[in-house]
């Protein structure tokens, strides 16, 4: 079994899952709330890596970010160094294409909060921060944790936007997927039968826990 | 030590209603002032506006030094910011919190043991003792109101204010409930406004009232001013004047109008010439009933009709009249059963012109409301098709 790649993938997966929950949480609480006419555009925004193939948001990401674009010119003069072949690239484009199965059931779960206990909390003098933590989070935690678990295991079993935005780097980019792929490619079949049970045990068994989950909705 | 309330706002809903009202209140520690209008004539508009919830477009909300909202300088203080207390309709009660967290919830910068103490206090005066560690759902309806307004008193807010405070609750309940909100209300020491449009709730819980429909404010003043003088027809449906015609006067002689209805005659005091749209109102422990006339009466009217039905209300029979108009009457159950009366039956409704409150008719308003009585705000008497006495 190739460690280093076990290692990097909980690695890309635990970061995937932070960076979505601080950006996405607030994503999907706005989607939740708003009346904005143009929230739809941002909802199909979110939704677009359910439909496309990862190549083809790893190519668009390649193109926006490479040595020639400027914010691949910006990340040098500023961090040094490319965003594509990089591990903070990969994570970048992981974050992108994971953002569907956080912020989908984030948002599902705050819009069956009653609007009106956060108006209520708003008039007991609660700022709206105050009131999303005490009020909101407590009673939409399935739906947030789903999502979290979502985004962790989907990060897990990615295949195609690694490839295309971190190469195969081992150590850096090449995650179990790859390392499959590999394996494959060397005809080293035990070796991928052993990575490959580990995604399937894992699969079925975050699976399991995600319906759990959403059978243990808040009695009200 | 009274502030004033200076309200003046304008809410224009993009593909709805305009909400549009002005008024100055003191604010008296000890007054409850009743918002009561029909549903959607936008007086939780108007409270969700005080509240913070609802930002008006234009207009300003001041409540003694401090602006609320003063939307030329583009000042509008978020809720948290306002110190009011807000009783939501269906109470909005933390599903996950128990009753002791959800009264406290307010709670959030005072130290410790100010916290038990006003805690301690409010779970007395709501006789909310021993519930402390219930969730919302293991109450009863009036319970969960109790911890509701509790809550919503908990900052000692400047205004308190109920939106529907009864109306999430069954009939019996509410009955009982409606005496002890007004004590709870009063002992709270807190201005308060109530939204309803249940005229009773109005009656029972208002020193003054504030009449709204179609999002405007059509008459305020102390509850007895306001259901004793109604000053429109639409005010008068409002506050549940029994019977609201609306006819021309066809003469007058001796300051007394004559106007015809349904093939009859109405005399009242004439507020204005020949020709003048009016609107009569007659309440129906105003209309006597009876089979015949023997010999002379004061009375001037006395309309031929016959009997339409009758429903129970309490010792009395409320006996709706058709007399080519609908009228309705309030008599004893005793004097319905020596008269007995069945529906078809000929029959003499007797008024004296004094007891008639005449209402010129101004520039329109309420007119729509005079086609559609709604049984619930205006003319009692229900439609005869639907169930009878369903507007009690």
């Amino acid at each position: 079994m190739d460690w280093t790649a076990v290692a990097l993938t909980i690695e890309l997966a635990a970061w995937t899952t932070a960076v979505l929950a601080a950006c996405g949480l607030p994503l999907a609480y706005w989607l939740a709330t708003t009346r904005r006419a143009w929230r739809p555009l941002v909802d199909a925004a979110v939704a677009v890596p359910l439909l496309l193939p990862p190549t083809v948001l790893g190519f668009y990401f390649l193109m926006s970010t490479g040595p020639e674009s400027v914010v691949g010119r910006a990340y040098e003069r500023l961090v040094g160094g490319t965003i594509p072949f990089s591990f903070s690239g990969v994570l970048a484009a992981s974050v992108l294409y994971n953002l569907p199965f956080a912020v989908r059931p984030f948002a599902a779960g705050f819009a069956a909060v009653d609007a009106r206990l956060v108006e209520a909390a708003r008039c007991l003098g609660a700022s709206p921060l105050r009131a999303f933590i005490r009020v909101v989070l407590p009673l939409s935690w399935p739906g947030v944790l789903t999502g979290l678990v979502l985004a962790f295991a989907h990060t897990v079993g990615e295949f195609g936007v690694v490839l295309m935005v971190g190469g195969n780097i081992p150590g850096v980019t090449r995650t179990i997927a790859l390392a499959i792929y590999d394996d494959v490619q060397a005809l080293d079949y035990a070796g991928a039968n052993e990575a490959s049970l580990l995604l399937l045990v894992f699969a079925v068994a975050v699976l399991t826990v995600t319906y759990g989950l959403q059978r243990r909705v808040v009695p009200l | 030590m009274s502030r004033l309330l200076d309200v003046d706002m304008t809410l224009e809903y993009r593909h709805g209603p305009t909400i549009e009202c002005a008024w100055t209140d003191a604010l008296d520690e000890r007054d409850v002032t009743v918002l009561l209008g029909p549903s959607g004539s936008g007086k939780t508009t108007i409270l969700r506006c005080l509240a913070g919830l609802d930002r008006p477009q234009r207009g300003h909300i001041r409540v003694g030094e401090r602006v609320w909202l003063d939307a030329q300088r583009g000042i509008c203080l978020t809720p948290e910011r306002r110190d009011v207390g807000l009783l939501f309709q269906d109470y909005a009660l933390f599903p996950h919190m128990s009753v002791e967290r959800n009264i406290t919830f307010g709670g959030g910068r005072l130290e410790r043991g100010a916290v038990a103490q006003r805690l301690r206090e409010l779970l007395r005066v709501f006789r909310l003792e021993g519930l402390e560690k219930r969730l919302p759902r293991q109450l009863s309806g009036g319970e969960q109101q109790r911890v509701a307004l509790a809550r919503a008193v908990f900052r000692r807010p400047e205004v308190l204010l109920l939106d529907e405070p009864l109306s999430a609750l069954d009939a019996a309940t509410r009955e009982d409930l409606r005496n002890e909100l007004r004590g709870l209300i009063r002992s709270l020491d807190i201005p308060t406004y109530v939204v309803t449009h249940d005229r009773l709730d109005a009656l029972a819980l208002g020193d003054r009232t504030i009449l709204v429909a179609d999002g405007r404010i059509i008459q305020r003043g102390t509850t007895r001013e306001v259901f004793g003088n109604p000053g429109t027809p639409t005010a008068a449906r409002l506050v549940g004047v029994d019977t609201v015609l609306i006819g021309r006067i066809a003469a007058v002689a001796d300051g007394l109008a004559t106007v015809r209805i349904g093939g009859q005659e109405l005399k009242a005091e004439a507020p204005g010439g020949v020709g003048t749209e009016v609107a009569l109102c007659i309440r129906a422990e105003d209309v006597m009933v009876a089979r015949t006339v023997d010999g002379d009466m004061s009375a001037m009217n006395r309309w031929r009709g016959v009997v339409d039905y009758d429903t129970i209300e309490g010792p009395f029979v409320r006996v709706v009249l058709n007399c080519g108009f609908r009228v309705s009457a309030l008599v004893t159950r005793d004097a319905w059963q020596r008269l007995s009366l069945e529906p078809g039956d000929p029959v003499l409704a007797i008024v004296k012109a004094a007891s008639i409150r005449v209402l010129p008719r101004g520039s329109g308003t309420g007119d729509q409301g005079s086609r559609t009585p709604s049984p619930d705000l205006g003319s009692r008497i229900p439609d005869p098709g639907s169930s009878a006495g369903a507007g009690r």
